[in-house]
């Protein structure tokens, strides 16, 4: 790549665009792997059910503690593939580059995806650049659409919450989004909080293969936090959820961060989390699956389906009262009140 | 308008201070309190100190919390 | 959390409720508790404490949200002003999304202009300095716990002889708008609980006039769920022994006489005048102006900007609920027309507002028990 920054010249179909595939994107996407050059990728045929998603990716700042855009857009396709038991099997990457991007930085971004990529053993298989004017995007924008194959006939759903079971979680909550919150200009907050990012695959295999039809539902918390995604399941199943705010796993420093914010944990993003919904008899064999993997260490129930009151979270709180969890109107803003 | 956090205070130079709560710190002002120490507890509310914790006190608020429930006032 | 999760033990928190319920055994009819302070209403929601005291208890809350009672013009004036050329708005989050006559701080980023929000008003004074072409408006809302940072802003400002720092002030203050409401005959108070860190600031000896005109008992408490649950413990008593003092339950940060350096600072750079308070109206030196010193930071007299007329929904009833009247649950618009993805008046809008509170927390017959 003879220029230090990204021209409008790399996405126009020429010689520039040629050179950014050949001298930095291929050799860093697809490792060892020989390209087909080809408009499509061909995937051999499969057994099972095929699991198809995609997903897009703004997040700002596009470096944080633990994490990259391209991190996120590798692990937060393989978790949604995950979510429903799907196991990856191709992911395809494309980027919307501005105008003036500093090579070096899509580099950092590139390398990111390719080890995260190689992390949980998918390939990326296809992909497409595009270069935007200048402040036409903010620097980067990813999408990544994932497709991923069931290798199990079980229904996971969000639909599928039932009264009596146990909600789990595999970890701290918040820990995404006040990372990411915690660089942004303005706050001028120090710390070591660390985005929780990380590919959920395996842990979801382990389950299935523990508890297999005891695993009703399962999802991803990530905008909006927990009580977003438990208010969607309780919605869509049509119970009623009740949390234990005593349960619930927090780093102090998020807590610590989203005092002083005046923002609460239940709201903010994770990335490296789901939320397990499981017959109650199998809770416990559920939990120490969770705990024996890498990415579960600090699993706990934090909660169950209580009634079938229609689409309601509710909250006890630490000192026993009860108070409900609805929906942001919007994001969570810094508050001083 | 009042969201005030106990913070620690860690270093002090001139009207500044940095503070810290479980791992996360902030530079706060102390141009509202006097005779501020290191390792003193302050209330921060939008990037001031606008009191020092008085642990004696919070010790008493403490007991006499603590003394409701020896009184055998749980309920059964 | 050093100072924080002590308040928040659920064996003590029983233990209180227990003697909030003994106590109450002395009451001869229901009591009715107002607290003036959003961190307040939003930490008896968060904690569920509502769902736990006993029914003769009422908590009530009162105009404590600044956002909730700055007069709608106040935002048309933000919005005007966020239309200027080479213009910053640095506000505290609580605003942004503050609904005026036809438009809101959000709406008008989505429309191109430059909104930034700050944790502190040093904050602001940082991004003039970094920005010397554009001029920076601080939106100045809060009562007296925030007033002073924002006057050791300005402070701050003139140090560093900044031309492009300005500040759009609504402060206001506490106790006067208790005093107009202990004074309402259609209003009865039986207690108030006194804001925690507005009184660190002004001292527990302030609420005395309140005690002595009105004989209404006051109490100063803390934000933790404990410190409420004694603050009301303390009222009940008062109440049942027929009493009206002003107690302090939060003495490890409120003292008598209040911070006197921060009042310094305040009394420095800000003067009473008279304010408008949404729902109630106008109560003489309720406000803060900028002294004649420093009104060269004075966004409304320094920026002149044509304002939009006050266009307000005919069925809004925050003022009804801010003078504690009447519950979000009375007001026809509520959970109906009136929504925080559509709000129409502030009490919705502002994150501490009584029924974005009630409309978040509250829900539908929750019961608990101890």
């Amino acid at each position: 790549m003879k220029s230090e920054i990204i021209l409008l010249g790399h996405g126009s179909g020429g010689k520039l665009s040629h050179e950014l595939l050949d001298d930095l994107i291929v050799p860093i996407l697809s490792g060892t792997e020989p390209r087909d050059q080809n408009d499509a990728a061909i995937l051999a045929r499969q057994q099972g059910r095929l699991a198809f998603t995609t997903d897009s990716y703004v997040v700002d700042p596009i470096f944080f503690p633990d994490g990259s855009i391209g991190s996120l857009a590798i692990y937060g396709t393989i978790n949604d593939l995950a979510m429903t038991g799907a196991m990856p099997i191709a992911i395809s990457v494309g980027l919307i580059l501005e105008e003036g991007l500093a090579v070096n930085t899509l580099r950092t971004i590139l390398e990111d995806m390719s080890a995260a990529a190689q992390k949980v053993g998918v390939r990326i298989m296809t992909g497409d650049t595009k270069v935007v004017p200048r402040n036409k995007a903010d620097r980067i924008f990813v999408n990544t659409s994932g497709i991923g194959i069931l290798l199990h006939d079980l229904e996971i759903s969000g639909s599928n919450a039932q009264i009596g079971d146990k909600v789990l979680i595999n970890g701290t909550i918040g820990d995404h989004g006040m990372a990411v919150m915690a660089h942004r200009e303005g706050l001028a907050l120090t710390s070591d909080i660390t985005s929780d990012c990380a590919p959920l695959n395996s842990l979801v295999e382990e389950l299935i293969s523990g508890v297999g039809c005891r695993l009703h539902a399962l999802r991803d918390p990530t905008r909006g936090g927990i009580a977003t995604t438990l208010k969607e399941i309780a919605m869509q199943s049509e119970v009623e959820i009740t949390l234990q705010e005593n349960s619930l796993p927090v780093n102090p420093a998020v807590a610590g961060a989203c005092a002083i914010l005046g923002l609460d944990p239940l709201f903010v993003a994770n990335e490296g989390k789901l939320l397990a919904f499981v017959a109650p008899d199998a809770a416990e064999q559920a939990l120490a699956i969770m705990r024996k993997h890498e990415f579960g260490k600090a699993s706990a129930v934090i909660g169950e389906v209580t009634s079938p009151n229609k689409g309601k979270v509710r909250l006890q709180t630490a000192i026993g009262g009860l108070r409900a969890i609805e929906m942001l109107a919007g994001e969570q803003l810094p508050r001083i009140c | 308008m009042c969201l005030g956090v106990p913070m620690q205070v860690k270093t002090i130079e001139n009207d500044m201070a940095i503070c810290e709560i479980d791992g996360v710190q902030r530079e706060a002002s102390l141009m509202m309190i006097d005779d501020v120490a290191i390792g003193d507890f302050v209330l921060i509310h939008a990037g001031f100190a606008i009191e020092r914790i008085d642990e004696e006190e919070a010790r008493l608020t403490l007991r006499a919390l603590r003394e409701a429930l020896d009184q055998g006032l749980v309920p059964e | 959390m050093r100072h924080q999760n002590e308040y928040r033990d659920p064996e003590l928190a029983c233990a209180q409720l227990q003697a909030i319920r003994e106590a109450g055994k002395g009451l001869d009819r229901a009591v009715t508790l107002m607290e003036v302070c959003g961190t307040h209403t939003m930490s008896v929601y968060q904690h569920g404490i509502r769902s736990l005291l006993p029914e003769q208890v009422r908590l009530v809350s009162g105009p404590g949200c600044p956002v909730c009672v700055t007069p709608v013009d106040y935002v048309d004036h933000a919005v005007a002003l966020a239309r200027r050329e080479a213009t910053i708005i640095a506000t505290f989050g609580d605003m942004v999304r503050v609904p005026g006559s036809s438009s809101s701080l959000l709406h008008e980023q989505a429309r191109g202009a430059t909104i930034k929000i700050v944790y502190s008003a040093l904050d602001a004074v940082t991004l003039a300095e970094d920005n010397p072409a554009s001029t920076v408006v601080f939106l100045g809302v809060g009562f007296e716990t925030t007033a002073p940072t924002i006057a050791g802003a300005i402070l701050t400002a003139a140090n560093k002889n900044l031309h492009n720092f300005f500040v759009l002030c609504a402060h206001k203050t506490m106790p006067a708008p208790m005093a107009a409401l202990a004074g309402d005959p259609d209003l009865q108070v039986d207690g108030y609980l006194c804001p925690a860190h507005v009184s660190a600031i002004i001292g527990a000896k302030a609420y005395q006039p309140l005690v002595d005109r009105f004989r209404v008992p006051c109490v100063i408490t803390g934000f933790e769920p404990l410190d409420i649950l004694q603050g009301v413990l303390m009222l009940v008593k008062q109440v049942v022994a027929g009493e009206a003092r002003v107690e302090n339950q939060y003495r490890r940060v409120v003292k008598a006489e209040g911070n006197q350096k921060a009042r310094a600072i305040l009394c420095r750079v800000f003067e009473s005048c008279d304010a408008r308070w949404r729902g109630i109206g106008n109560i003489p030196g309720s406000g803060l102006r900028l002294r004649d010193t420093y009104t060269r930071f004075d966004a409304a007299r320094a920026l002149p900007v044509e304002i939009e007329p006050v266009v307000e929904h005919p069925g809004c009833l925050c003022g009804e609920i801010l003078k504690g009247k009447l519950r979000p649950a009375d007001c026809p618009l509520f959970r109906t027309t009136c929504t925080p993805e559509e709000p129409v008046g502030a009490c919705m809008v502002s994150s501490e507002g009584a029924c974005a509170a009630e409309y978040k927390y509250g829900g539908q017959g929750l019961g608990a028990g101890c």
